[in-house]
């Protein structure tokens, strides 16, 4: 290393100096620039141009007078949505389908991890895992059509079931009630699989004698995973948490949207999300200022969302903190 | 052994026995339930569409017939160019974005590159902070005009934060003594990057180039924002979409294989098609497996 004296440069500015230096630094990282520059292109067209569209939440959108002519209404249509209690109901859809998803789904994980861990027989590992993982290779499309197999008042497997027991059958496309336990339970099953692979790897990380040495000292296996692999997964847990946490404001529009039909009004009241709001308000009633209102919304408190999310990780964790 | 080593296996025999137990007992049924749905789809699509109409959806056809892949088959047309159409976007796509993810992650992993933590949050903060769906729908259809254009599936798929990050801590396995030796010895950037890079990464381009491919491959969202009806060759996944649920649209694909039109399987053509669009993933799926799982251990735990 060099030993500068940064004091006496900064007394004598020298514009074109610094010019000329940072001229050169960007001379020297010319070829790097250059191999970066699609992927700015790219996220400049896709993520960044879009942003300033979000000022068509603050106007009254007509496609005559197009962005700039229409009407500039400042917070009324932020006004309209929570004076008709949508705001309040997508919100809280949204992020209690979420608790729900990452609770559920992170506990589910470790069951498995910490089960299939116990296996001992590799055919029936492998088999068993392609197995789980398999759910989360296929499309949102065919997740609403196996739920339709199993749903479908006429035909569906369920009320096959439930009538060869003796019960009536469920009319499930128009009962609001049960449908939080279908999207939950569909999330469950495609996600667990693929979701329990982070503590799957977890635990093979945990260093074998450590585990000899508790079995030793005479520890059961109720005990080993309660003492030993349980307070290993911890930190991943938390980790895994804050960050999903971080995203609580955004729903899986596929899931939704496939399960419950793109006009099932009937549902709306338990199955409506922020994006399945916004997709509606795009290509149903075209209302474009208060999709994009909502849409707003969604992006602000999200980012709040996250920033207190990666704080909180920066203090359990600061190598996994994002920035 | 010494007695002491006898005694605690057999104290400790109880619990890892029942651990064991339900072990084997909730992974089987987990899995099982992970599998039969599809096996729901495949029975019900082998079933004709009357004893669907009496006994519902099963596992098992109850009367086993083939119409409703005959009609699939018999006039493929629509399903030969749904799957050129996807294949197209996921191979172009798939190769484009791969150079493309590759190459940004790698220079982004450079420690020498003076602009990697500036470029890195620039591109990390679209994941922080989005337009929504209205700026980038009015973007996509009249700033860039690709309406009924596949272009407008292909493009907005190449590149996602998440995949970047995954190909800088796959990149930062390699020792930047490479680099830096090809340097000394007068190779460029670039070249590093294609002769001495992508050649030291392949399980990595593998890896990533699944993802890209699976999300193409599985691709529907961007289509349905997109691409109108009235394209008559649509990416498979809107085709499927429009065979579930549109009745019309079955109706009118069956219309050119001759079939009456109150004898069209309605319930089993669904159930076929989603076996033919999904089938080819299914199949290839056990042998990329491992790749998938790489990834997510690599990319979940920190970018």
């Amino acid at each position: 290393m060099e030993i500068t004296t940064p004091t006496k440069v900064r007394k004598r500015p020298q514009l074109h100096r610094i010019q000329n230096g940072r001229f050169r630094r960007f001379w020297n990282n010319k070829t790097l620039l250059l191999m970066c520059l699609p992927a700015i292109v790219f996220f400049i067209i896709f993520a960044y141009l879009p942003m300033p569209g979000l000022y068509l939440a603050f106007i009254k959108y007509n496609y005559t007078d197009g962005i700039f002519k229409s009407p500039f209404v400042g917070f009324d249509n932020f006004r309209f949505l929570v004076m008709t209690g949508d705001l309040w109901r997508l919100t809280f859809n949204t992020v209690v389908y979420n608790l729900a998803f990452i609770l559920l789904g992170n506990v589910l994980q470790i069951v498995v991890a910490v089960f299939l861990n116990e296996i001992r027989l590799k055919w029936f590992k492998k088999l068993t895992q392609t197995l789980m993982f398999l759910p989360h290779f296929i499309s949102a499309v065919l997740i609403g059509l196996i739920a339709y197999n199993v749903l479908s008042y006429d035909y569906g497997l369920l009320n096959s079931i439930l009538t060869s027991l003796g019960f009536d059958p469920v009319k499930t496309y128009s009962n609001a009630g049960i449908w939080p336990f279908i999207i939950v339970l569909t999330y469950l099953w495609q996600s667990t699989g693929y979701g329990s692979i982070v503590y799957f790897a977890a635990i093979m990380g945990l260093d074998n004698e450590i585990i000899e040495a508790a079995e030793i000292d005479g520890a059961g296996a109720f005990q080993r995973i309660r003492y030993i692999v349980l307070p290993w997964l911890k930190p991943t847990f938390i980790i895994l948490l804050l960050f999903s946490l971080g995203g609580i404001l955004r729903g899986n529009f596929g899931l939704f949207f496939n399960l419950v039909g793109a006009n099932n009004t009937a549902l709306y009241a338990t199955t409506d999300i922020i994006e399945t709001y916004v997709f509606r308000a795009l290509m149903t009633n075209f209302n474009f200022s208060i999709g994009s209102a909502v849409s707003l919304y969604q992006s602000v408190f999200g980012f709040i969302v996250v920033m207190t999310a990666n704080w909180l990780v920066k203090k359990v964790s600061p190598d996994n903190s994002l920035f | 052994m010494d007695d002491a080593y006898e005694a605690r296996s057999i104290r400790t025999d109880l619990g890892g026995i029942i651990v064991k137990i339900v072990g084997y007992l909730f992974i089987g049924f987990f899995s099982l339930c992970c599998l039969l749905p599809f096996l729901l789809v495949l029975g019900t699509s082998f079933t004709s569409e009357s004893a669907i109409k009496r006994f519902g959806f099963n596992f098992w056809p109850r009367e086993f017939s083939t119409f409703s892949y005959k009609i699939v088959f018999e006039n493929p047309d629509l399903m030969i160019g749904s799957y050129l159409v996807t294949i197209g976007i996921t191979v172009c796509g798939t190769a484009l974005g791969l150079f493309l993810v590759a190459m940004t992650g790698y220079a982004l992993q450079r420690p020498d590159f003076a602009y990697r933590n500036r470029i890195s949050f620039f591109i990390y903060f679209t994941t922080l902070f989005t337009g929504g769906l209205v700026p980038f729908y009015l973007l996509v259809t009249q700033y860039l005009s690709l309406k009924d254009n596949y272009l407008a599936v292909l493009l907005p798929g190449l590149l996602s934060p998440f995949l970047i990050i995954m190909m800088k801590s796959f990149v930062r396995s390699i020792p930047h003594a490479i680099t830096e030796s090809a340097k000394i010895d007068g190779a460029g950037d670039f070249t590093i990057f294609i002769r001495l890079i992508l050649p030291m990464t392949t399980p990595a381009l593998a890896t990533i180039g699944l993802f890209i491919a699976l999300g193409y491959w599985n691709e529907w969202y961007n289509s349905m924002l997109f691409l109108s009806p009235d394209m008559k060759y649509r990416p498979l996944q809107l085709f499927l979409y429009n065979v579930i649920t549109s009745a019309d649209f079955i109706r009118n694909s069956a219309a050119a294989s001759n079939v009456e039109l109150r004898d069209v399987p309605l319930e089993s053509m669904k159930m076929a098609t989603a076996i033919v669009a999904t089938g080819p993933v299914i199949l290839f799926y056990p042998f990329v497996q491992r790749y998938f799982i790489k990834g997510i251990t690599v990319g979940a735990v920190k970018g």
